[in-house]
């Protein structure tokens, strides 16, 4: 079985500026609606605050739990459904700006049992995270991504060539980005297992983009009389139909964890998603025809 | 090789999934099992912040009360000595300073003058404690903290509890398997200083909560549930603020039971402390004496006579469980200075095992897909990336349980993500090989051609994936290092995998002749 057929032609590079104008608004959207939202929706791992999971006996809805609260002020936290619908699992959420984060669980806890009888509710996860420490890792995060991407910079400088690395970065940078951007829009949470979903999407969009290099390396010795733009380009379709495979095996996989995972895992499935389709996109039009397009202006 | 590596991983892998090994191959096997992240296996996660500097102030406070003394005994005459910001002292010095400065030098070594002004009458000096004495009693602080949570983790009994310190002031706290994890935390994070002072009983608390309390005097309060309505109450008592006794006299605490059976904790002092007690019971009989954990009073008996035995007891109406704790943190002794709790994280056991089930539901329908997915594409080849790719599940098992490596949840992710990720390098060998055979190659040249070319490929591919691995390791706490952890064993397997195993099944198959043409 084969899907791409051997001596396929696709022109991708002759769709170079329609890809350019196609990321960049892409781009600009992520950009302009986290900035509409004021920032990304910082889960508790970065904003700080207290998160509590809980599991109910029999059905319940999310006003008559916030009633529940109401006695002890937290009438206003964020109250959501956790995962599907026969489960009864919700998550409490309350923001940083209660002082006393320390017994505000337990508060919680006592609140709810009251209401539902000491059977009737599981306390399943507590989470509290100071203010403080989420700056922390709010840092922190930022930094594995810049010190992720140098790394790899200095390694395809080493490997191929400083431009090719430039194109590389530029391709990843506009992964993230949008990837970012799915968070924003979607109005997801944005947490620590998130972060840890991008630092794997550098690394798999940097495999099919090297893959892809890999091709140019090997072509531009076997084909010194031709252009480079068609170096570039036969090197794309010439590795077309193992981008698309792994592209489709990683796929399946992440799908399967976005409906299996359940509930945690399944915000970083969804990252990881986005990140997929649009890594492989961006090693086809964008990583290789930047180097292109750097070639032609000289 | 590839055998003996596969052995050694299935050899690991074996606690995991029969149990413990009795017997003869028990003591030779290794015994380690694949080890849960306690978002798996349920518990806590603590970060605690020891509020170091607070050990320096009440360090000073103690200074303040035996400096007066001192000066009082040397006839040095000095007023309004006073704590200021902290960890400061500020007083007025009358008559000859010379003297005041020679006293502070020889008895006082670890103070430092701050500041020193001429007011005609007297001196205004502000002393401070010196700056390596601090940071020394910083580092001790948050040392002695440790050690005391480490104390009365080990006595309240949780199996493979990892206390460590983080940074220069904070405590990182593991506890797998805690069920209740509120009491767990009231007992860490309690200061646990106890203090015996002496009731005021010539004024009135009354006029004293008015505003009007004596200068040598405190007002604390003793805390009442009741156990049936719930409802908290309050009752003030009037305190003179020096301590006569802490803690630190102790020898051991136990949860003993009165007549009513109603538990109390029953203190024994050591020789000093009973001294300490005996003189102290002696000189104020009749007086009645307040028995202080962490600021809230929990009796004032009056003393009926001397007691020299060198025990006490502290009643209150306790639950079993909380005379129990108390004891704890009264034997394993009082924090130096308060904790903060920066960050606490708690599983309960029923949603890790959710998780669990959730995770190999996921792996093993991934696995199935894709599996099925390369034998479709690529035919009897497909089944040998299986085989790989199988090993290759295996060998990450291993090594997760041989390198004592902790699986979190997000590690169930790497390691689904690992499945689609190694049949990567099988399909850039294959690609290689089909391009090959194109060309016109035999059988044998082209798959020797399609590894060697696609090797460089490969490295390099997998070299960027394992930079940002590494990278999120560095970066990562907990569960984001176990997805770490995995992706990395994942690639390193994945590779050998890729380019021994597979390589070595086409080899025998070839050589051996079963193999004329590869299909492919």
């Amino acid at each position: 079985m084969e899907f791409i057929k051997p001596g396929t032609k696709i022109n991708f590079v002759g769709f170079r500026r329609l890809a350019f104008f196609l990321s960049g608004l892409v781009v600009a959207a992520s950009i302009i609606s986290i900035v509409l939202h004021g920032g990304l929706n910082y889960g508790i791992d970065f904003a700080g605050g207290t998160l509590v999971q809980v599991k109910f006996k029999e059905p319940t809805l999310v006003e008559s739990i916030k009633n529940q609260l109401a006695p002890i002020g937290l009438d206003r936290s964020l109250v959501q459904r956790f995962g599907e619908k026969r489960e009864n699992e919700y998550l409490i959420r309350v923001e940083r700006s209660v002082s006393d984060l320390e017994t505000l669980s337990l508060e919680i806890a006592e609140a709810l049992q009251r209401g539902y009888g000491k059977d009737g509710v599981e306390i399943r996860r507590t989470e509290m995270v100071g203010a403080k420490v989420g700056k922390d890792l709010r840092k922190k995060g930022i930094l594995a991504i810049i010190y992720a991407m140098i790394g790899i910079l200095i390694y395809i400088t080493w490997r191929f060539e400083f431009i090719f690395a430039l194109g590389a970065i530029v391709a990843l940078a506009h992964d993230v980005m949008i990837t970012v951007g799915a968070f924003s829009i979607t109005d997801k949470e944005f947490t620590l297992p998130i972060v840890a979903a991008i630092l794997t999407i550098i690394g798999y969009s940097l495999n099919d983009t090297i893959v892809v290099y890999d091709r140019i390396r090997e072509n531009r010795r076997k084909m010194r009389r031709e252009p480079f733009g068609r170096i570039v380009n036969a090197s794309i379709n010439e590795t077309l139909g193992r981008t698309l495979l792994t592209s489709l095996t990683t796929l399946i996989v992440v799908v399967i964890l976005f409906i299996f995972g359940g509930g945690v895992i399944h915000d970083f499935a969804f990252a990881l998603m986005v990140g997929i389709l649009v890594g492989t996109y961006s090693s086809v039009f964008v990583a290789s025809p930047i180097i292109l397009a750097w070639q032609e202006r000289k | 090789m590839t055998l003996l590596i596969t052995a050694a991983a299935l050899i690991y892998l074996a606690p995991s999934v029969v149990g413990e090994i009795r017997g003869f191959l028990g003591k030779i096997l290794p015994q380690d099992k694949i080890h849960l992240g306690l978002d798996l296996q349920g518990g806590m996660h603590l970060v605690l912040e020891v509020e170091a500097q607070k050990a320096v102030e009440s360090y000073v406070e103690r200074i303040r009360g035996d400096l007066k003394e001192d000066l009082k005994r040397k006839r040095i005459y000095a007023h309004r000595i006073e704590t200021i910001n902290g960890d400061q002292l500020s007083l007025e010095v009358l008559g000859e300073k010379g003297r005041f400065d020679e006293f502070i030098e020889n008895n006082y070594p670890i103070l430092e003058e701050i500041n020193a002004q001429d007011q005609g009458k007297y001196f205004k000096v502000i002393l401070g404690m010196n700056k390596k004495q601090a940071e020394y009693l910083k580092r001790y602080a948050v040392d002695q903290a440790l050690e005391t949570i480490r104390n009365r983790v080990d006595q309240f009994g949780v199996a493979e509890p990892d206390i460590s310190p983080q940074g220069t002031d904070r405590i990182l706290i593991q506890l797998p398997g805690v069920k209740d994890p509120q009491r767990a935390i009231r007992l860490i994070g309690r200061t646990a200083l106890l203090e015996f002072k002496l009731l005021d009983e010539e004024y009135g608390v009354q006029e004293a909560l008015k505003g009007n309390v004596p200068e040598e005097d405190m007002i604390l309060y003793q805390r009442r549930e009741d156990p049936k309505t719930g409802s908290v109450s309050r009752v003030p008592f009037l305190l003179k603020k020096k301590t006569l006794m802490t803690g630190e006299v102790l020898k051991d605490a136990q949860v003993r039971f009165d007549d009513f059976n109603q538990p109390y904790v029953a203190l024994e002092f050591d020789p000093r402390g009973a001294k300490m007690f005996d003189r102290i019971t002696a000189a104020n009989v009749k007086k009645r004496l307040a028995i202080i954990l962490d600021d809230n009073v929990y009796s004032a008996p009056v003393i009926q006579e001397r007691i020299s035995g060198g025990r006490a007891q502290i009643t209150g109406a306790f639950t079993l469980d909380e005379a129990r704790d108390l004891a704890i943190v009264l034997r394993a002794g009082a924090l130096p200075a308060p904790v903060k709790i920066l960050e606490n994280r708690s599983v309960g056991p029923s949603l890790g095992k959710d998780l669990i089930d959730k995770g190999l539901k996921s792996v093993i329908i991934g696995g199935i897909l894709v599996v099925l997915f390369m034998m479709v594409y690529y035919k009897l080849s497909g089944a040998i990336a299986d085989v790989a790719l199988i090993l290759n599940l295996i060998l990450i098992m291993g090594a997760l349980a041989g390198l004592r490596a902790t699986l979190t949840l997000p590690g169930i992710a790497g390691i689904i993500l690992t499945i689609g990720m190694a049949v990567d390098a099988n399909v850039l060998i294959f690609e290689r090989i089909r391009e090959e055979l194109r060309l016109g190659k035999t059988t044998r040249a082209a798959v020797d051609g399609g590894y060697s070319k696609a090797f460089l490929t490969i490295m390099d591919a997998n070299v960027t994936t394992l930079i940002a691995a590494v990278v999120l390791f560095q970066f990562g706490t907990g569960p984001v290092k176990g997805f770490a952890v995995t992706l990395s064993i994942g690639i390193v397997a994945s590779l050998f995998t890729a380019l021994f195993v597979s390589r070595a099944i086409f080899d025998v198959l070839l050589t051996k002749g079963m193999l004329r043409r590869v299909s492919i």
